[in-house]
């Protein structure tokens, strides 16, 4: 059975390009690049062309704003909690409702801490209250980040990163922005969004995982997340994880290849084909987000009176892999807290199934999709006590 | 994904006996689409009085499926009066096992089958329970459905009972109500004698012994001190400590962080610990 693989905003695979450029650093090329021979000076060069491959990426001013580490939890970590440490003193964090845990969870722990979290709403279509937004800048009190996602992960809903970074600078916070899943579908420019901090992942654009990047807009007062090496400039110790670098910076480059050669617009078409042909074909469905702009990529459509995690199961024996924020799917009680945010009604909150797309998705797997997903939502169905047979 | 069993797996893909029955003897509804899962089952006697036939719908996942289907395969043949013996464990038993986080699962499966034969019996459409403390507001748990699946299915922790009937796995305010209720039901079991203990006295003695052996004294030993079993009186456990032990003054916190925890986790969670 042929693997339709649509659950890109979990990982992507790792382009054949990536794999290629890493694989010389497993083997041959694997000195310390602090070292102080010419074998580990070797590979100190790569990690330089690599750091300036992604900053022309993120069109950050200098390489040294780049800062590589293990993953986008680690960053979305090191952007809050450094940033608060270099507060010495109780502040404000204001977040979104709909972040990701790598920050809903620190910003937790920081209330904990004794900080203010604001956590601003969504509408019905996952769109951020810009009006909430300027109330809470205006009352936010002592020193203040912003923490606002550039794109959800699980509707693909982008926020208006550019004016919300803008409103926090001209208010005089820090503004950090989890860029994971924006990053390699809407292009990420520094130079004309003016955020402090900004997280991205290598394994959600094609790189593998194991490898994520904080970018650190010079001046920004910020303190080390992880300690005790000098390496990324003191701002993250531990030896430079290489291959991984190197895999990053390509994809990187690939990514930015892939923005300009059209492959959004024909992500786009694949994503609005499978979105009109589910519509068409199951009945009781809705989209969620789908009023709001989103990535190109991501489709989340609820099919009402089914539960999510069934749904999957169904398709994964029919060969396509897809993801739900049902409670089950999760592993917990609750269901997504993007979808609850939302306010979508409960007849469809369990029933949350998001098709992610990459640049290599073949309209073969839109295809095989629409034969198969209706027909598991009406096997689904002629189960469910809610419809009437 | 989850490590559901094949039987599991069966029955969430070739699920028996879907559907509805037109006059069923009993019949009832538990769960709704808000909770994420939800489950009408019903039967029908068949001449001889025992089940002739049984149904289901299940909205939820592929272990609610799984469980409903286990459901109807288990009553069909059986009395009302041998059904209504029928727990959530034989359940979870009947299809291999569930994921400890899955075991609501098969306890909706119980829940349905019990209203069902309350149906049958009295004609109303819900089990109206009196005077019960709804504990759980987010899934609407009372008291006394907690006390059971934490009687039934030897519980000790709120996240236990959480797993089997999702009280507290909402907003979780309700969770030291949870634990208390918990501590309630052990503390009466322990009082009450046991009817089906599963060691005999001296196998339970026996374990005890290996696990103070085992687990215990190589560590007391490092520190040229060592434990001896005193006594076992129902769940109490005398123990004295010898060598570089007596007298330490860390001992109580030996007792609790090394010695009851390790009873704990290899012999009973009910076991208490006390020091000569």
């Amino acid at each position: 059975m042929r693997t339709v693989y649509l659950d890109n905003n979990a990982t992507t695979r790792p382009a054949p390009e990536v794999v290629e450029a890493m694989t010389p650093f497993f083997a041959e090329r694997w000195g310390n690049p602090s070292s102080m021979h010419a074998f580990g000076g070797l590979v100190a060069r790569d990690v330089t062309a690599a750091r300036e491959a992604v900053a022309a990426f993120l069109g950050a001013e200098r390489p040294e704003e780049i800062v590589f580490n293990g993953c986008a939890t680690e960053g979305d970590n090191h952007a809050l909690f450094g940033v608060a440490a270099a507060w010495g003193r109780p502040g404000t964090i204001i977040t979104s409702r709909v972040e990701h845990p790598a920050v809903l969870g620190p910003c937790l722990r920081l209330r904990e801490l004794g900080h203010t979290v604001v956590e601003i709403g969504v509408d019905g279509e996952g769109r951020f209250d810009m009006e909430a937004y300027a109330q809470a800048l205006a009352a936010a009190s002592g020193p203040t980040l912003v923490s606002v996602m550039w794109a959800n992960n699980e509707t693909g809903v982008l926020f208006p990163i550019r004016e919300i970074a803008e409103m926090g600078k001209a208010a005089g916070a820090t503004v950090h922005t989890d860029a994971v899943q924006a990053a390699g579908k809407v292009p990420l420019d520094v130079g004309s969004v003016p955020v402090d901090l900004l997280t991205i992942a290598g394994h959600k654009m094609h790189a593998p995982k194991g490898i994520g990047v904080l970018y650190i807009r010079r001046g920004t007062r910020i303190k080390p997340y992880v300690i005790g090496g000098h390496q990324e400039r003191g701002r993250r110790g531990g030896t430079e994880n290489v291959p991984y670098i190197v895999g990053m910076a390509k994809a990187c480059e690939l990514a930015r290849r892939a923005l300009e050669d059209g492959s959004e617009a024909r992500m786009a078409r694949l994503r609005d084909r499978l979105q009109a042909g589910l519509l068409a074909t199951c009945p009781d469905s809705r989209v969620n987000g789908g009023g709001a702009p989103r990535v190109a990529n991501t489709l989340n459509i609820s099919f009402e009176f089914i539960e999510g995690e069934s749904v999957l199961y169904h398709l994964s024996d029919r060969g396509i892999c897809a993801s739900s924020g049902s409670a089950c799917a999760a592993g917990s009680l609750e269901p997504s807290h993007v979808i609850r945010a939302m306010g979508v009604p409960f007849t469809a909150v369990h029933g949350s199934i998001r098709f992610s797309l990459s640049r290599y998705t073949t309209d073969e797997e839109i295809d095989a999709v629409l034969e198969h997903c209706p027909q598991v939502v009406a096997e689904m169905r002629a189960l469910s006590p809610f419809v009437k047979h | 994904m989850w490590d559901y069993t094949d039987k599991v797996m069966d029955h969430f893909r070739n699920p028996r006996n879907v559907g509805t029955i037109e006059n069923p003897d009993g019949k009832a509804t538990v769960g709704s689409l808000a909770c994420g899962d939800a489950l009408t089952f019903m039967f029908k006697l068949g001449p001889d009085g025992r089940i002739a036939e049984a149904k289901f719908q299940t909205f939820g996942c592929a272990s609610a499926v799984a469980s409903s289907s286990a459901l109807t395969e288990l009553v069909i043949g059986k009395t009302v009066e041998e059904a209504a013996k029928i727990t959530n464990r034989e359940i979870a038993d009947y299809l291999g096992g569930l994921p400890d986080q899955k075991m609501h699962c098969s306890v909706m499966g119980r829940e349905a089958l019990e209203a069902a034969i309350h149906n049958y019996r009295t004609g109303e459409e819900n089990v109206v329970q009196v005077n019960d403390e709804l504990v759980c507001t987010c899934f609407g748990v009372s008291k006394s459905e907690i006390e059971r699946v934490t009687r039934e299915n030897h519980l000790h922790s709120a996240d236990e009972v959480t797993n089997f009937c999702k009280a507290g796995g909402g907003c979780g305010m309700c969770r030291d109500r949870i634990q208390e209720i918990v501590d309630e039901v052990n503390h009466a079991e322990a009082a009450a004698p046991k009817v089906e203990p599963k060691m005999t006295v001296l196998q339970r003695i026996k374990l005890i012994e290996r696990t103070l052996e085992e687990q215990v004294r190589p560590v007391l030993k490092k520190d040229g001190g060592d434990v001896e079993l005193i006594d076992v009186d129902g769940d109490t456990v005398r123990i004295a400590f010898r060598g570089m032990c007596a007298g330490c003054r860390s001992a109580a916190l030996t007792r609790d962080n090394l010695i009851a925890t390790a009873l704990h986790e290899f012999v009973d969670p009910a076991l208490r610990v006390v020091m000569e």
